[in-house]
């Protein structure tokens, strides 16, 4: 299969600290890639440089094999790259529904003079965009909630929120920055299905930062793992887990 | 019908409406602090009154050329300041806003300088400028609700998360800018020809904190809030007319106060519509609407 995302050497620096240091990746379409490692390891800042929110100092980043290595954040989005934030990103005020929409609107096909004026082709695109929204939120099972403030929504809610939001705009390959963060066991194990769900749905691709061992088990066919922004191994799950470098330096303390 | 004392009260309210509403897509919508939009109003006003007296155009070319010129100044001023961190972006705001007025009192030959241009024919009648204010609210409202107004939501709310999903922030933010810069042009065309005469003073530094404390007052995110922060801010002066030398007090401790005790402003994030009021008032009824 050909590779939908590939990062050759790539290398970012804040001041003395080397976040990533010449990391290479490939991501093959249609796969679900785990990225692990301990605190601080770079892990969110290669979602950073990927989808154009940082530049990265070395290296080149490909993209369904369009050098993507400087493009703005907002272009990452529109060629097909979504993502969700470690930190919670929701637009707070905001209804439940308003969320998802903004992220259709990306594809909603109608100009400023059809808004200003009211004109039918801004009508329908409003309303097909609406109504591709409740969709989503019904694949999360947010639809009873569309109407609510999203910052009033609890944390696991507002977690799925952010995955339909950024399955709205119809990417191609889907960044997740720890999914399962905050949620217990039955949760991560519904994530996991969830996240199957959407693959076969959607055909969509899955990288996926989480420090929640079972969910990257399950999920993941192969893993990644950093550690002071470098590879330190790189390949299935099982040979992940048996590598000693891997338990001594990341797995070695919740494995035993 | 209406005596000159009722139409010049309609012209005032719907005039500063339009600039109002300008200022809440920018302020309110998008989170864009801007204290010259005084500025634009000076450009579309004079603008319009050259226009109209040297030019010889008709009225509502007149002011749509006005209109227009502060959305052109506001473009190539966007151009240059609106990557600007927040803080920085108001403080270019204010200087242009300056600038403007004292350009305007220094070029003498063309617009009469501190003593004002006049002989703009008399043409914002109350009826013309109700039928602007009705305009402008129609178009502010279907472009809030349009991608466009909801990408400035969404800008509001969380930048990064805004980018993430498609948004050109800075594209957005310049059209915001721009679409506050065109309303407030078309406000000062219409104002020029009802005074007849206009100084640059009439467009300084404390017309742009008006036009900001109304926006705050009526609610942020809220067109209807700004229609009712016009209407108390325009109107309550005309109540208390011996009181009015202290209106920028008021409108000073008013502004203190809301941003204490209710800081979305008096209609912040909600729309009034009919069915809200009716339910609302059915809650009191039922005696449990404490939350309002
Ligand atoms: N904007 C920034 N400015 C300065 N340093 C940064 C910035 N972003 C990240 N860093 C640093 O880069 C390193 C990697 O951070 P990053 O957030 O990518 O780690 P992470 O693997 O996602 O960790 P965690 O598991 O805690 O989320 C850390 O040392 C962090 O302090
Ligand atoms: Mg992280």
């Amino acid at each position: 299969m050909a590779d939908l995302l590939t990062l050759s050497n790539v290398s970012k620096a804040f001041g003395g600290v080397h976040a990533i240091d010449d990391f290479s990746l490939s991501l093959p379409e249609g796969a679900i890639q785990g990225l692990i490692g301990p605190n601080g390891a770079g892990k969110t800042t290669i979602f950073n440089t990927i989808t154009g929110i940082y530049r990265a100092d070395a290296g080149e980043i490909r993209f369904a094999g369009e050098d993507i290595t400087a493009v703005q954040p907002h272009q990452a989005a529109q060629k097909g790259i979504a993502r969700t934030f470690q930190n919670i990103r929701l637009f707070g005020n905001l209804s439940v529904l308003e969320n998802v929409v903004i992220a259709c609107n990306m594809h909603a096909g109608y100009h400023l003079a059809d808004a200003l004026l009211r004109l039918p082709a801004y009508r329908r695109a409003k309303a097909e965009a609406e109504e591709k929204a409740r969709g989503f939120l019904e694949i999360v099972g947010l639809q009873d909630k569309a109407g609510e403030r999203a910052a009033s929504l609890p944390y696991g809610h507002q977690r799925k929120l952010e995955i339909a939001r950024a399955m709205a705009t119809g990417p191609r390959l889907l960044l997740l920055d720890e999914p399962a963060a905050g949620m217990n066991a039955e949760e991560s194990r519904e994530l996991v299905d969830f996240i199957f769900r959407l693959r076969e749905q959607f055909a969509v691709t899955v990288l996926l930062i989480e420090h929640h061992m079972d969910v990257v088990t399950n999920l993941c066919e192969r893993c990644t793992v950093l550690n002071f922004g470098r590879t330190l191994a790189s390949g299935s799950m099982e040979e992940i887990r048996k590598n000693p470098e891997v338990v001594a330096a990341y797995l070695g303390g919740d494995e035993a | 019908m209406l005596n000159a004392f009722q139409e010049g009260v309609v012209v005032v309210v719907c005039v500063n409406l339009i600039a109002v509403l300008g200022m809440s897509v920018l302020t309110g919508f998008t989170r864009l602090f801007s204290f010259g939009n005084a500025g634009f109003m000076s450009i579309g006003a004079y603008t319009a009154a050259i226009c109209s007296v040297q030019l010889r155009l008709p009225f509502p070319l007149a002011v749509l050329c006005g209109a227009a010129m502060a959305g052109f100044i506001a473009f190539l001023l966007g151009s240059l300041t609106i990557r600007l961190r927040g803080d920085y972006f108001l403080i270019s705001c204010l200087g242009f806003g300056e600038c403007v007025r004292v350009l305007f009192n220094y070029t003498k030959g063309l617009t009469g300088g501190a003593n004002g241009y006049s002989g703009i024919p008399y043409r914002t009648t109350a009826a013309v400028a109700f039928f602007c204010a009705v305009l402008a609210f129609v178009i502010a409202w279907n472009f809030i609700h349009s991608k466009y107004g909801q990408s400035l939501s969404a800008i509001r709310e969380n930048e990064v998360a805004a980018a993430a999903n498609g948004i050109d922030v800075v594209r957005c933010k310049k059209m915001s800018f721009v679409f506050s810069a065109i309303y407030a042009g078309w406000a000062g065309g219409l104002y020029a020809h009802y005074l007849r005469h206009i100084t640059p003073a009439l467009f300084n530094l404390g017309k742009s904190s008006e036009l900001i404390i109304t926006t705050v007052l009526g609610g942020l995110g809220s067109l209807t809030g700004s229609v009712l922060g016009t209407l108390v801010v325009q109107l309550l002066p005309e109540f208390f007319r011996g009181l009015a030398e202290y209106r920028m007090l008021f409108y000073g401790i008013a502004v203190v106060l809301v941003i204490l005790v209710r800081p979305a402003g008096l209609y912040g994030y909600r729309e009034f519509s009919i069915t809200g009021a009716v339910r609302f008032v059915r809650r009191l009824g039922k005696g449990d609407g404490q939350d309002g």
